[in-house]
């Protein structure tokens, strides 16, 4: 092994690398060969350090430098005044200052502070296309320690001991799915991994594969010598290309170690894994549409009983579990089931990855404990909605999830207080809203998905839903009535209850959650047919103050239609017959004249 | 097997323990509705009309596939049981075509018969009385029309599983979902073998069959037509259904008198060209088994299941009989023997039989099916349901109609003919003259149990004159492809093999009356059709092919024997490997 004098940590996340990160790592290797210093500094693609918004991320160690949004041409600069002179580059650095006006170290940051990374753990720290780094921070310790010490049945002894649920979004305990499979009788059992990643926004397990695969295939292997399964199926999304490389990669690495394929650590234990690509379809995260895609049909959910651990893929007994619950069980069987169960709340354990999107200055993937309050994740470790907007609502778990208004910000992230709220914790999807977010636009645009994406098999979810979306568009459109109202819940509720699979049954949840909380807002747009945050065009007017207008003629030169006129220097007005509402005249005024009414 | 105690509504039923929900309700005298459910074939708890609460469970279950256990307390009618069906049944309605006054399925159909239990008063969604229909119509059978459908995809389990072809499935997803070939194709030109199962299972209006009446009603209405029917066999095990005579009337009587009364000049049986199919089948059978020829010998009445053979397994080509279908040799000895005999141009006879299938209407364009003056063998063929719709039309009054004989000139046929209706019946009828033409004696007992019956797959082998002849029996082409792929694999060496297109045999013929699912799933609908053949058969005089006057006449003065030069011209025709996807083929010659 070489020794080198500084490590330069680029992210190789899918973000950054939209964000050239592998230019700025191309540049890197030149810059440094061309000032001598190849041998003594290593560059490493590593993967995703989750402060997605200031991507690309460099980190420069020993000193554990954190420099955020980084060009090409940053890369000379590095190289010349950290790694030459040993001068730190404060204009790339993170920055964040304490009350007092201090600069935090990174781990100090309100990003990072309150964040425990376990699935995360190698994300951002190795190199994910090399095994000899992932084994260097302990990959494959915990399948040698099951092979060798312990019986399948203390492995999901200790796994059910740590508490550990389903990250995917049901939040099934583990340990019990195991037990089920491995007490099913049959000489043939699969070991599937759910990475069909579909809620949109939700980003995490892409981010474990890219980064730390090797704990995947590791807690595969584990559950497939506790099930008594010598086959397994990676189900990954082929929009995720770089973490189905990184996959490849891993799975040929770890088959050239001995890690996986026959006779494993000279244990008797054969493991093989192979990748399957699904086409991206919502459904296909649902267990047992998954199976079926598996076995190459349309994805399609179907009946439960019989339950995938008794007959699941191709009819055999099958543990099938999401990428961030695999990437937990390594680090549980090497830090013991307390370590693991001390965090969270009582009957949450352990801690969850939240995609933080939309309304917030840090977006990005933050692994907390679970029951860390949703304040505590928007405001401190998020920052807050950017321009000083007033937070309104957060939507959890995608599209299947509820949205939480700002009255419960305290509500604890855990499986029992979100579903006490009408919410789920779901895959961990994390939308943030502000007061310029129409809630039934939000509602219409998440049923929205969930209509598209609904496989079509079962008559509430197929038909059901396109019709709670009309209705959504008669409100938005100023067309319904208060009945509507009252008829949207009702097939709210039945969809939600008598549905074949999970996607119908939590398809409604976005608007039965807001409908619950946000009525007031409904109402608005039914009875006074207005929309409070000036969204749905149908119910706004775009308006010029005359006493405001200089005339500039700044509205009337950029507005498409031409659907605003009055002579220089005099006030001008919309034709509201023409306008198209585009709100290109609210951004080119200059004086605050335009109003949204 | 094993039992376990349910309680239904309070009442304890005794029910095997793999046994639904649904089954336990039915075991107490309790019909949930279903819409989707096939037994077997189609358990996929999609539509969601059976949702039923049993105790202890978290919501309402789907009874079709929930299994019982001991001590489940099932409640059927619960409230909430109740107003979940109501509520899915509405939304089901709100995207589906209401045209019931003038539906085809009008009074047979499975979604108004639920709609009108559940007192549907009222809509709320969509403009289903103004929605646009949404025709596929690209083969010579069937039209589906998806705004009518409500995806319960029975139609997609018997393609796939009873029939092996699988050429429809659902297309695109959510509320664009709709049944379809791949690629967004029309069913022409895919594989579709045209037995019409489909239709057979389709619970709405979605599929139909092709009209093929109205031509019929014109020709009866032309005056310088001579229009003769014949029927089938396996039609008058089922038309009753029609008109409320319990499944396995045998309707022959009435049938004829009706189509009397309908107009036809002459009301004939298909019967007699089934005995001549057994005289050329057998005759050509004994020809092979004697002179080393490719074997096994396979039947050839049935169009759906040449159609598969051509399509899914060419190889087999060879194997099949030459022999026309019964109605083809029907339709050729009408536009010739009876022309000739009746003094009348072969171009004034208007053909036309009444069949319990689909594939009929696209066999009789099919190419060398052609006898007489280049003229089409047959003119038009209808299907059972058709006919029933003729006599309704006609206000003739099924109750008080009489019951009547064929006429003579081609109405005398035996018991041998009448069987083949029923899977394994043709190879009965075969056995019963091929045997005593190989032994030159009269056989002591004429039942052949071992082919009769309702299993896919049938074997049996017989002591025939010193030599063992191994036969099988197959019906719907699911069966046939297994039965196939034993022969090519070398796993049977059979001499002679029956293949029927549809499961059961003509019995169950995509053109026979619908049967609703929730009488399919819980009788054995094939079986009593199949017993009034087989009753009729044992009442008969006559039950072997080659003992029937008549055809001994029609050999004896106008054809000469079995397998003569005029027998071939008349009664024979020829196959040929037709590709699997002519759409999709063409398409790749062009590029």
């Amino acid at each position: 092994m070489n020794f080198v004098r500084s490590h330069v940590l680029v992210c190789g996340g899918t973000g950054c690398t939209a964000s050239k990160s592998p230019e700025i790592i191309e540049t890197f290797h030149s810059e440094l060969k061309s000032h001598g210093l190849d041998k003594e500094v290593s560059v490493v693609q590593t993967g995703c350090f989750g402060l997605c918004a200031l991507g690309p991320i460099v980190v420069v160690y020993p000193e554990g430098s954190y420099y955020t949004q980084v060009k090409v041409e940053d890369v000379n600069t590095i190289v010349e005044e950290h790694l030459l002179k040993g001068r730190i580059v404060d204009k790339l650095l993170y920055k964040e200052t304490d009350d007092k006006g201090v600069e935090r170290s990174l781990n100090n940051t309100e990003f990072y502070l309150r964040q425990h990374r376990i699935a995360l753990r190698n994300c951002g720290v190795i190199n994910p296309e090399m095994i000899d780094e992932a084994i260097a921070f302990d990959a494959y310790q915990a399948l040698g320690v099951c092979l060798t010490e312990k019986t399948p049945e203390e492995v999901i002894e200790i796994i059910s001991a740590s508490g550990l649920r389903g990250r995917g979004g049901a939040g099934f305990p583990t340990g019990m799915k195991w037990k089920f499979a491995a007490a099913s009788p049959g000489p043939v059992k699969y070991v599937c991994c759910n990475a069909d990643e579909g809620d949109p926004g939700a980003f995490m397990d892409r981010s474990v594969l890219e980064g730390d695969p090797h704990a995947v295939l590791e807690a595969m292997a584990i559950a497939g010598y506790c099930i008594g399964a010598n086959q397994g199926y990676i189900y990954i999304r082929a929009e995720y290309p770089l973490a189905v490389r990184r996959l490849r990669i891993a799975i040929e690495q770890a088959k050239e170690y001995g890690l996986l394929g026959k006779n494993i650590m000279g244990s008797g234990f054969d493991f093989d894994l192979e990748i399957r690509l699904g086409a991206g379809a919502f459904v296909c995260g649902e267990e047992t549409a998954l199976l079926t895609s598996l076995e190459g049909h349309r994805g399609e959910p179907r009946p439960r009983p019989p339950f995938p651990a008794v007959k699941g893929l191709f009819g055999k007994p099958t543990v099938l579990n999401n990428v961030e619950t695999f990437a937990n069980i390594p680090w549980i069987i090497n830090h013991g089931a307390d370590a693991f169960s001390c965090m969270g709340t009582e009957k949450s354990k352990g801690t969850k990855v939240f995609a933080l999107g939309g309304k917030i200055k840090n977006t990005g993937l933050v692994e907390i404990p679970m029951g860390t309050t949703l304040r505590e994740v928007v405001e401190e470790i998020g920052g807050g909605c950017p321009n000083g907007k007033k937070f309104k609502a957060a939507q959890t778990g995608g599209p299947s999830g509820g949205c939480i208004p700002a009255s419960l910000i305290d509500t604890p992230l855990d499986y029992e207080s979100m579903a006490a709220i009408g919410s789920i914790v779901g895959s961990g999807g994390l939308i943030i809203m502000d007061e310029d977010n129409c809630i039934v636009d939000i509602a219409k645009f998440f049923l929205e998905f969930t209509m598209d994406e609904s496989c079509g098999k079962c008559s509430p979810c197929r038909i059901g839903t396109k019709r709670m979306y009309e209705i959504l568009e008669k409100i938005t459109q100023g067309r319904a009535t208060l009945e509507d109202l009252d008829t949207l819940e009702e097939l709210g509720n039945h969809i939600k209850e008598n549905s074949l699979c999970a996607l119908g049954q939590t398809a409604p949840n976005p608007v039965l959650s807001t409908l619950r909380y946000f009525r007031d807002e409904y109402e608005a747009h039914v009875v006074d047919k207005k929309c409070p945050a000036g969204v749905c065009k149908d119910l706004v007017e775009y308006k010029i103050i005359t006493d405001k207008c200089t005339g500039c003629t700044a509205c009337a030169r950029i507005c498409p239609v031409d659907a605003i006129s009055g002579k220089v220097r005099e006030p001008h007005v919309i034709d509201p017959s023409v306008c198209i509402k585009c709100g290109s005249c609210l951004a080119a005024c200059k004086f605050g004249a335009i109003i949204v009414e | 097997m094993s039992t376990v105690t349910v309680k239904v509504n309070g009442m304890p039923i005794e029910c095997p323990s793999d046994a639904t929900v649904l089954e336990a309700a039915h075991l107490a005298g309790i019909r949930i509705p279903t819409l989707c459910y096939l037994k077997d074939i189609n358990e996929i708890g999609a539509c969601r009309m059976c949702l039923t609460e049993v105790k202890g469970q978290k919501g309402l279950v789907a009874a079709c596939v929930f299994p019982v256990s001991e001590g489940m307390e099932i409640d059927t009618n619960s409230k909430k049981a109740y107003d979940a069906r109501k509520r899915t049944l509405e939304l089901i309605l709100s995207n589906h075509r209401m045209e019931c006054l003038t539906c085809v399925r009008s009074q047979n159909c499975e979604l108004q018969a639920l709609a009108e239990e559940y007192g549907m008063e009222e809509v709320r969604f969509g403009t289903p009385k103004e929605m646009e229909p949404d025709i596929e119509q690209s083969t010579p059978h069937l039209i589906r029309d998806n705004s009518k459908c409500i995806l319960c995809r029975r139609c997609v389990a018997v393609c796939k599983e009873w029939q092996h072809a699988a050429v429809i499935g659902p297309n695109d997803r959510g509320f664009a979902t709709h049944i379809g070939s791949p690629f967004g194709r029309g069913l022409g030109e895919m594989a579709c073998i045209n037995c019409g199962q489909c239709i057979n299972v389709c619970p709405t209006g979605a599929l139909t069959e092709v009209d093929s009446a109205t031509s019929v009603w014109e020709a009866l209405a032309d005056p310088k037509k001579h229009v003769v029917v014949g029927t089938a066999p396996a039609v008058r095990a089922t038309l009753g259904e029609e008109f409320g005579d319990p499944i396995g009337t045998n309707a022959q009587g009435k049938m004829v008198a009706a189509l009397r009364r309908l107009g036809f000049d002459g009301v004939f049986d298909v019967d007699v060209s089934a005995d001549l199919t057994i005289l050329e089948e057998g005759t050509e059978f004994i020809q092979r088994l004697q002179n080393g020829g490719v074997l096994p010998l396979i039947t050839s009445c049935s169009p759906g299941w040449i159609r598969f053979c051509e399509q899914y397994y060419p190889e087999f080509i060879p194997n099949l009989s030459s022999c026309k279908s019964p109605q083809q040799m029907f339709g050729a000895m009408m536009k010739s023997y009876y022309a000739e005999k009746m003094g009348i141009k072969p171009e004034d006879i208007f053909v036309v039989t009444v069949m319990p299938c689909t594939a009929k209407k696209y066999e009789i364009r099919r190419e060398d099916q052609s006898s007489v003056n280049g003229l089409w063998d047959m003119d038009e063929t209808i299907t059972t349901r058709e006919l029933a719709k003729m006599i309704r039309k006609a206000g003739l009054d099924w109750a008080s109609l009489p019951e009547e004989e064929y006429d003579p000139d081609f109405g005398e046929f035996s018991g041998a003919a009448v069987i083949f209706g029923a899977s394994g019946g043709v190879m009965e009828a075969a056995l019963r003259t091929v045997v005593e033409i190989l032994t030159e004696e009269t056989l002591p007992k004429l039942d052949f149990v071992d082919v009769r019956g309702l299993e896919g797959i049938k074997e049996a082998s017989y002591d025939v004159a010193g030599t063992t002849v191994k036969v099988a029996v197959a019906s719907g082409t699911q069966n046939a492809a297994r039965l196939l792929d034993k022969i090519k694999a070398g796993e049977a060496d059979y001499h002679f093999v029956e293949i029927m297109g549809c499961p059961g045999g003509c019995i169950n013929g995509g053109g026979q009356p619908i049967q609703p699912g929730s009488v399919r799933n819980f009788v054995d609908v094939s079986a009593l059709r199949a017993n009034a053949l087989y009753t009729a058969d044992a009442l008969m005089k006559m039950r072997k092919s080659h003992e029937v006057p008549l055809i001994k006449k029609l050999y004896d003065t106008y054809l000469g024997e079995p397998g003569s030069h005029r027998a071939h011209e008349l009664l024979h025709t020829s196959y040929r490997q037709t590709p699997k996807y002519p759409g999709l083929d063409a398409d790749k010659n062009e590029n």
